[in-house]
């Protein structure tokens, strides 16, 4: 099978990075994620979309001599020469089933629900360890006022990737609080869409039924011809 | 500071330098005609020498790529004497697919009373549709109707689509829009409730409904929650591809064999009724191309199909999206949405003049952004040899006002940024990527196949999208068809009753193979790529 192109670099030009402690040299270029199938390992574990969307790679790393420690998606970093890595697939995080049918979207539900919400120490770890840059401690602090809305707009780009609730001293699953937030506001709080509902009782009501079924009658001469006329909205 | 290297940056210097003209030109739209010059002499997919025709099968001599011929011709995990009476779970619908399609399927099939397990290759979640950025398609503006949009349709898929498919697509996408939101998920809107709508290549109505520039994200995560908070009915098992189905004495589907992917221990799970929502096969990488998908799109749901006798169909045609990043080279492949050109960037040759109407269908947008680099030389060229044509984001803000960018695509902006790009500053460097199977397992709009027992959804199936699909019709195609299956599985589950499970099909389709002198030397589905490096 077609793989995915691995660069040409000579050996002077590999660079050592350290997979769970283990040292491999590795082309410079490489994200982790592809450095790590470059050392030889088959992921199937820490990986997902490949493209920043899914939130499976999320890594944590230290750079030799530098004790500051970093996070990142492996899909989306390129490596950097003595990087010790971690993969974090996986993260333990409480989450609570409901019924998004029988809540109301107001600050007790989301107290109700996630009353850990509340022990959020403002501490600003989480915020650290996103790779979206999603400014956590901000829209958890949103939920602690019970700001749905604004705690739905803030957190809307979460992969769910739970490297916030790696880092949370008070055992908070940021990310699982987050989509309370947002099904909320989507479900109850957003602005209500008229023309949609219009549109589903003319579908009910059968408006269409005749214009379809012509439609689906005609012939590939027929429909060329009816689809050259469309007139089209301008931009 | 700019993340693009001195020699790209003076071309860049061209595109800046013809945009003020540019925003107020338009370039004239293909007819149908020159579309259909531009792809025979451009588009991969009339590559003839990269295409096979199957050699065994209902659809003997169905033509496709040969990476995925080898694959749909390979031989099975297992054999025919695989002990099945001792099944892990027995249930009323299994959902194979953890995706998009699946997760609508598991909701509605327990809504009609069924108990549904779910078995997915890796995560809950991970799947094409989380990847999907632009836009979901829906007639709901009064300007609009399901009917111009069964037009659009039929159109971009070059009038090869399947007539009821359509219908049912179309019919049902505003129903889809209102189950969506009900079930939570933020659409783009205005204050008053209007649903912000744009263009997408070939439609004629503004009608592409967003969530940011991570409208299938938001899709796949909000049915994922809910498909969680059901799980007294819905059972999801992760890490376990199907690597088989299995069928009864009368020739019914009745659940398959799982695989648990890291123990590689196999499983029966028994099933009254089976969903298959698999998704497509971008990680063949057809003809050598990069791709958009995620790491499990290896076509496991055609050869699974095919195996117990379901028709292939319209998998000569793959979709090329025209805009995959081809800058920087640690991102070639991945998606650049097609919102952006909706939002007004035009793509741009390397001396900064426009060469093709921005909003095409796709393949004809592919087609001739692959002209404009091979015939006419006049795409860029990175250091690493990649070539591509240059996408003018820049124009965004201009038209659309400060802040668009942030606003409608966080995640282009993010993606770039990582590599010190700013979009709202410089040109993205775009070319055509691997992005979509077109066709697959034939289908009835109620979802069923010519094998009792089997219930198709997503982009496994072939026949809504004809030849061609449209933008913001695939995170549609999943949820209409996903929820069709759901009901349809679960109804006909309630209505039989198995008879003995066997897997006499591996033996025919071994014996078939040997009459036949096929040996492609691939056990299928293959399950994962390969990307270890082989010293």
């Amino acid at each position: 099978m077609e793989t995915e192109k691995q660069p040409e670099v000579t050996d002077a030009e590999l660079i050592p990075i350290y997979i769970m402690g283990k040292q491999y040299m590795v082309p410079p270029t490489l994200t982790i994620m592809k450095a790590i199938e470059y050392a030889g390992y088959t992921l199937i574990r820490g990986v997902g979309c490949r493209g920043g969307f899914c939130g499976a790679c999320g890594t944590a790393y230290r750079i030799l001599g530098d004790p500051k420690l970093y996070f990142g998606l492996a899909c989306q970093t390129v490596v950097q020469p003595d990087m010790y890595l971690a993969q974090i697939p996986f993260f333990p995080a409480q989450r609570t089933r409901y019924d998004i049918r029988q809540l109301e979207p107001i600050a007790a539900t989301l107290f109700t629900t996630y009353p850990e919400v509340l022990r959020c120490l403002g501490c600003g770890a989480c915020t650290k360890a996103c790779p979206q840059e999603i400014d956590v401690r901000t829209y958890m602090a949103a939920g602690m006022r019970g700001d749905i809305a604004r705690m739905a707009d803030l957190s809307f780009d979460c992969i769910m990737c739970g490297l916030c609730a790696a880092r949370c001293p008070a055992e908070e699953a940021q990310y699982n609080i987050a989509i309370l937030a947002r099904r909320l506001y989507g479900r109850y709080l957003a602005p209500r869409s008229e023309h949609l509902l219009e549109r589903l009782d003319e579908i009910e009501a059968g408006q269409f039924d005749a214009q379809m079924a012509e439609l689906k009658s005609l012939d590939k001469d027929a429909l060329t011809e009816r689809y050259k006329a469309r007139d089209i909205e301008p931009k | 500071m700019s993340g693009y290297p001195p020699e790209m940056q003076e071309s860049i210097r061209m595109v800046e330098s013809t945009r003020p003209r540019r925003i107020r030109e338009s370039f004239p739209a293909m007819s149908l005609e020159e579309r259909g010059a531009i792809l025979k002499a451009f588009h991969p997919d009339y590559k003839d020498e990269t295409f096979h025709a199957i050699r065994v099968g209902v659809s003997k001599g169905q033509r496709m790529p040969i990476e995925l011929a080898r694959v749909v011709e390979g031989r099975p995990h297992i054999g025919p004497d695989f002990n099945l009476s001792d099944p892990m779970i027995e249930t009323d619908v299994l959902v194979v697919g953890g995706g998009g399609a699946g997760a609508s399927a598991a909701l509605l099939a327990q809504e009609q009373g069924a108990k549904v397990v779910v078995a997915t290759k890796l995560r809950f979640g991970d799947a094409n549709t989380m990847m999907a950025q632009g836009g979901i398609q829906a007639a709901d503006r009064p300007e609009d109707s399901p009917p111009i949009h069964y037009l659009d349709v039929i159109g971009g898929g070059h009038f090869t689509n399947a007539p009821d498919l359509v219908e049912a697509l179309v019919v049902d996408a505003p129903v889809v829009i209102k189950w969506l939101e009900d079930l939570g998920m933020m659409f783009d809107k205005a204050p008053d409730g209007m649903m912000m709508e744009e263009h997408g290549g070939g439609t004629s109505r503004k009608r592409m409904h967003s969530a940011r520039d991570y409208t299938g994200a938001e899709i796949m995560r909000t049915l994922r929650d809910e498909v969680r908070n059901r799980e007294d009915d819905i059972t999801v098992i992760e890490f376990a591809p199907v690597i088989e189905l299995v069928m009864d004495d009368q020739g019914r589907v009745v659940g398959a064999i799982v695989m648990n992917l890291e123990t590689k221990v196999h499983r029966f799970i028994k099933a009254k009724a089976v969903v298959l929502a698999t998704g497509g096969g971008g990680r063949l990488h057809y003809q050598g191309f990069p791709t958009t998908n995620h790491h499990g799109a290896t076509a496991d749901g055609v050869v699974l199909a095919y195996r117990v006798g379901a028709p292939l169909g319209y998998l000569e045609s793959m979709q090329y999206h025209p805009t995959g990043a081809a800058f920087p080279e640690q991102i070639v492949g991945l998606l650049v949405t097609e919102k952006v050109r909706g939002l007004g960037a035009q793509p741009i040759n390397r001396e900064g003049a426009q060469f093709v109407y921005p909003l095409e269908p796709r393949d004809v947008e592919a087609a001739a952004f692959i002209r404009e680099c091979r015939e006419r030389e006049m795409g860029i060229v990175t250091p690493t040899g990649q070539p591509g044509v240059w996408l003018d984001s820049p124009m965004i803000e201009i038209i659309q006002g400060p802040g668009t960018i942030q606003r409608a695509l966080p995640a282009m902006a993010r993606q770039f940024g990582r590599f010190e790009i700013d979009i709202a500053q410089e040109p993205m460097l775009v070319y055509p990527t691997l992005h979509y199977q077109n066709g697959g397992v034939r289908l009835r709009a109620d979802t069923s196949t010519e094998v009792p027992g089997l219930f198709i959804a997503g982009e496994v199936s072939g026949g809504v999208h004809g030849h061609n699909r449209l933008m913001g019709n695939s995170l549609l195609e999943i949820t209409v068809f996903g929820r069709r299956a759901g009901r349809s599985a679960a109804t006909y589950a309630q209505q039989i009753t198995l008879g003995t499970p066997n897997l006499a099909h591996v033996e025919a389709w071994n014996r078939e193979l040997e009459e036949a002198g096929v040996d492609t030397g691939v056990v299928s589905p293959i399950l994962l790529p390969d990307y270890t490096r082989h010293v």
